[in-house]
């Protein structure tokens, strides 16, 4: 299936663009990290993150489904 | 109607914003101003850019004026998190509430601020004086 991913804050630094359209068999938003960190090298560890599909927060263990969008969101620091 | 949270690119004009709180029954108004500070963690910051994903933090924002509305005796709460290269001295965040007396105001505020820190996706990236950029949060953070 195809999954857009959006990458922001050190995610964008470390992976060198906003997003990506990727053909994956990961079933969950847990196992496309894996295979991203695995691809790119990403420090963090997915403890550290939250997840977003399609706007809003998910779980990680959430079932992808074709034309999914999906955001890793590192720590926060707003205000 | 304007979003009670917004994302904004551009520099918060606290007496503008202000004003779209007012109502005859209220008789208090209370607002925070987050400013862009010189130093974090004892280095001393030169300038800095917050990011956000946009999308999810004004619905995650409204969010969380919603839920001080429903918490707290108010009439009206709004809150504008700047994105983009701000210097020092630069409002970051504002919160502004309305409400008939002066303690929900000064309550939901906090509460609105308290939980857009830890809620809302916006990051900020500061630059040193004596060292190289970070995102703030993200080089403690847990990177097994």
């Amino acid at each position: 299936m195809k999954i857009r991913i959006e990458y922001f804050a050190m995610l964008r630094e470390q992976r060198g663009c906003s997003n990506e359209t990727l053909e994956t068999s990961a079933p969950t938003p847990r196992a496309l990290y894996d295979e991203l960190r695995d691809r790119h090298n990403f420090s963090l560890d997915p403890a550290s993150l939250q997840v977003a599909v399609n706007e809003d927060f998910s779980e990680w263990d959430h079932a992808l489904a074709n034309g999914d969008t999906v955001v890793y969101i590192p720590p926060v620091a707003g205000g | 109607m304007e979003p009670t949270f917004k994302i904004a690119d551009s520099p918060i004009e606290p007496d503008t914003l202000r004003k779209r709180l007012a109502s005859d029954a209220s008789g208090a108004y209370a607002s925070f101003e987050g400013w862009v500070r010189n130093h974090n963690d004892g280095k001393p910051v030169s300038a800095l850019e917050y990011s956000a994903y946009q999308p999810l933090a004004e619905k995650e924002g409204a969010r969380i004026v919603q839920e001080a509305k429903d918490r707290f005796p108010i009439k009206a709460a709004a809150c504008v998190h700047r994105i983009g290269a701000l210097e020092i001295g630069d409002i970051a965040v504002w919160v502004g509430v309305s409400s008939p007396h002066r303690s929900a105001a000064f309550d939901a505020c906090r509460y609105i601020i308290d939980q857009t820190k830890i809620r809302v996706p916006v990051w900020k990236r500061e630059h040193y004086a004596d060292g190289p950029a970070e995102w703030v949060n993200c080089s403690q953070a847990n990177t097994s």
